[in-house]
């Protein structure tokens, strides 16, 4: 299947998304490997969000399929045509920068018509649909302002507008959100989901913050070390995490020594389902996540258990807080409700149950080699 | 507790104040001191632009008033060279192709240097600011033989542009580096590319647009130094406007067309430089 859901454009014009196929793709900076025989495929009108963390090769493969840079092996393929050996000004490709990437000598409305005024589009008919991208990131009255006269968010609106004008075939967003604060960027994360959803063109999505690709993407690729270490929804990223890089990168992870024995894994005494059912018996470090642990009762205070211990910390989040609880042999963090851990104080003894949610296990027994919880 | 307190505290507001009132006087000491170097300064050099200015204006008699010595710029002719007014000419139409040569030859090099071979970058800087570290006699010297070659030819005085585009490569090259710098070249380009631009778009429609204070920079400087220059036309016996001055303050002492002459260039200069601020500025203030 190369395209599918025709969407419809503001302008009225019929728009077929396409697929994206990236075919074992390498690309190497001297002898650092930035991406290591990739493969990817981008069904027609999804957003992938690329995760991972600094030098992972995310950014590398966005620069490929923009055709910034260019890949030592593969093949890229975007509805079915290879563009592969094709200048990234021929790719009909939209882009959103990181940095502020809009041309300062240019108003607002000559930044998003740009595109259309080298594709040779009559003024009227540029203005218009000029207009009308403005429109759709609600920035139409600052039409005639300049770049400087705009805050960092609607700079970014602007440049969304500018490449959705030319109506590209795929949407590359590199970062976009990074340079902003926290509010805007929750904002402009969840009003690109709606324009992306709207126009319904394929995306792919840049990101090293975990919360903005489990927010946005319909699946999201953790990457490592050039390869895709996992590629599911968002979902099935976080509850079912396919590595424990992934497991540990996305989200935070207790890690807690247990035995598999059965298909089980019994960690302090709870028995827990695996992700992996064929792990074969015996010592491992089981990842449980916060939200998995939660607060059984108070304990008295020469109480004593596998998962009794002394509440150390209380991290206020809103509607949850974050408690973390010193076992004796190891620390432990639960996400509870904040009305639930506003009843403890540092120092209360508490007895902890672990919800019987699938856990990925791994073979390292030795859990004091590293933290015990692991900040994404 | 309370006395305590109150012994604690006291002295806190009167030291406060003496601090703010030290501070005063330090700023006011600072302030006269910065008056002091300013007005030394600036009669240092004024005073001789001002003796030049009232020379150009002195009459028959000393100590009287006149414009003959401006109205003398149009027509002057000294004994043995050729009109004033030619080789004002000659000058202003040096000044400008030298301008456009400089930065049609640095303008799209610099860019591509910065898009596509950054490798360059050093290798060029050092080759541009080369001229700066060479004597004028020693260019002269090795200038000569190709310039004599050119005489042969009886080609204009126009001939010396070549030699006033080496001569700028330092300051326009340095105008244009900064402009460069405050941009965000890579982003810009990469952001221009995706949209369809090719790299002749790039350069002259996205880049060179937002270089505009370097490029205004880099053109007063080459125009100030071509007015300016004397020692090359000299030395190859050509006749710009310096070259010109100095031959008639040589056959006729003290004439007063001289110092019209140089102060007429030195305004224009001046105009020039407000022009260009002011386009600058009022480029920054829209975006």
């Amino acid at each position: 299947m190369t395209s599918s859901p025709v969407t419809r454009t503001r302008g009225g014009a019929a728009r077929t998304a396409v697929e994206v196929r990236l075919e074992d793709l390498s690309r190497h900076y001297g002898p650092v490997v930035a991406l290591d025989h990739l493969d990817l495929t981008l069904q027609p009108g999804e957003l992938i969000a690329l995760l991972g963390p600094s030098g992972c090769g995310k950014t590398t493969t966005l620069r490929l399929l923009a055709g910034l840079e260019d890949a030592d092996t593969g093949r890229i393929t975007v509805g079915g045509r290879d563009i592969t050996r094709l200048s990234a000004a021929k790719r009909d490709m939209g882009m959103v920068f990181q940095a502020y990437s809009l041309f300062p000598h240019m108003t607002v409305r000559q930044n998003v018509a740009f595109g259309l005024r080298l594709r040779k589009v009559g003024t009227a008919e540029r203005d218009k649909r000029a207009l009308e991208m403005l429109d759709l990131v609600g920035l139409s009255v600052q039409a005639d302002r300049y770049p400087h006269q705009l805050s960092g968010g609607q700079q970014q609106r602007v440049a969304l507008a500018r490449a959705l004008a030319i109506e590209p075939q795929v949407l590359l967003l590199d970062e976009p959100l990074s340079a902003l604060d926290a509010k805007v960027r929750a904002q402009l994360r969840d009003e690109i989901r709606r324009i992306q959803l709207e126009v319904g063109i394929t995306t792919l999505f840049v990101t090293h913050d975990q919360e903005e690709a489990l927010a946005i993407a319909d699946r999201v690729g953790v990457m490592r070390e050039g390869r895709l270490e996992q590629l599911a929804p968002p979902t099935e990223v976080y509850s079912r995490p396919a590595t424990s890089f992934v497991a540990e990168f996305v989200g935070l992870s207790n890690r807690l020594t247990g035995e598999v024995r059965g298909g089980e894994v019994i960690v302090r005494g709870c028995k827990l389902p695996l992700v992996e059912q064929d792990t074969p018996d015996g010592p491992v470090v089981a990842l449980v996540r916060p939200e998995a642990v939660s607060l059984a009762s108070r304990a008295p205070e020469s109480g004593s258990g596998p998962l009794t211990g002394t509440v150390i910390a209380i991290t206020f989040l809103g509607a949850t807080s974050r408690v973390t609880v010193d076992l004796g042999d190891t620390r432990v963090m639960a996400q509870l409700p904040t009305s639930e851990a506003s009843a403890l104080t540092a120092g209360s003894r508490v007895v902890l149950a672990i919800r019987p949610d699938p856990v990925l296990v791994s073979a390292d027994s030795d859990p004091a080699a590293r933290p015990t919880v692991e900040d994404a | 507790m309370a006395a305590l307190t109150s012994v604690g505290e006291t002295p806190a507001p009167a030291e406060a104040a003496g601090q703010r009132g030290m501070h005063g006087r330090r700023r006011r000491r600072l302030n006269i001191f910065r008056y002091v170097v300013f007005t030394l300064f600036g009669a240092f050099f004024l005073l001789p632009l001002l003796a030049m200015a009232r020379f150009s204006l002195e009459g028959a008699k000393l100590g009287t008033w006149s414009v003959t010595a401006w109205k003398q710029i149009a027509s002057y002719q000294g004994t043995g060279v050729p009109p004033l007014l030619s080789s004002i000419e000659i000058t202003l139409e040096l000044a400008v192709i030298t301008c456009v040569v400089t930065l049609a030859l640095l303008v799209p090099t610099m860019i591509w240097v910065r898009l596509r071979v950054q490798w360059l970058a050093r290798p060029m800087e050092f080759l541009s600011l080369l001229p700066l570290t060479i004597p004028a006699i020693v260019l002269v010297v090795g200038l000569g033989p190709i310039y004599n070659r050119i005489q042969h030819y009886e080609l204009s005085a126009l001939m010396l542009f070549w030699v006033y585009v080496i001569l700028a490569l330092p300051f326009a090259y340095r105008a244009l580096a900064a402009g460069l710098s405050a941009i965000d070249v890579e982003t810009l380009s990469e952001a221009a590319r995706s949209l369809g631009a090719s790299w002749f778009t790039v350069m002259f429609r996205v880049i060179a647009p937002n270089m505009r204070q370097g490029i205004l920079n880099a053109l007063l400087l080459t125009w100030a130094l071509v007015l300016g220059e004397f020692t090359i036309a000299f030395l190859l016996l050509y006749n710009n406007l310096q070259a010109e001055l100095y031959s008639i303050s040589r056959n006729t002492p003290n004439a007063g067309v001289i110092f019209s002459t140089s102060t007429a260039a030195l305004l224009f200069a001046f105009v020039l430089l407000l022009i260009l601020s002011y386009a600058g500025r009022r480029r920054r203030g829209r975006g």
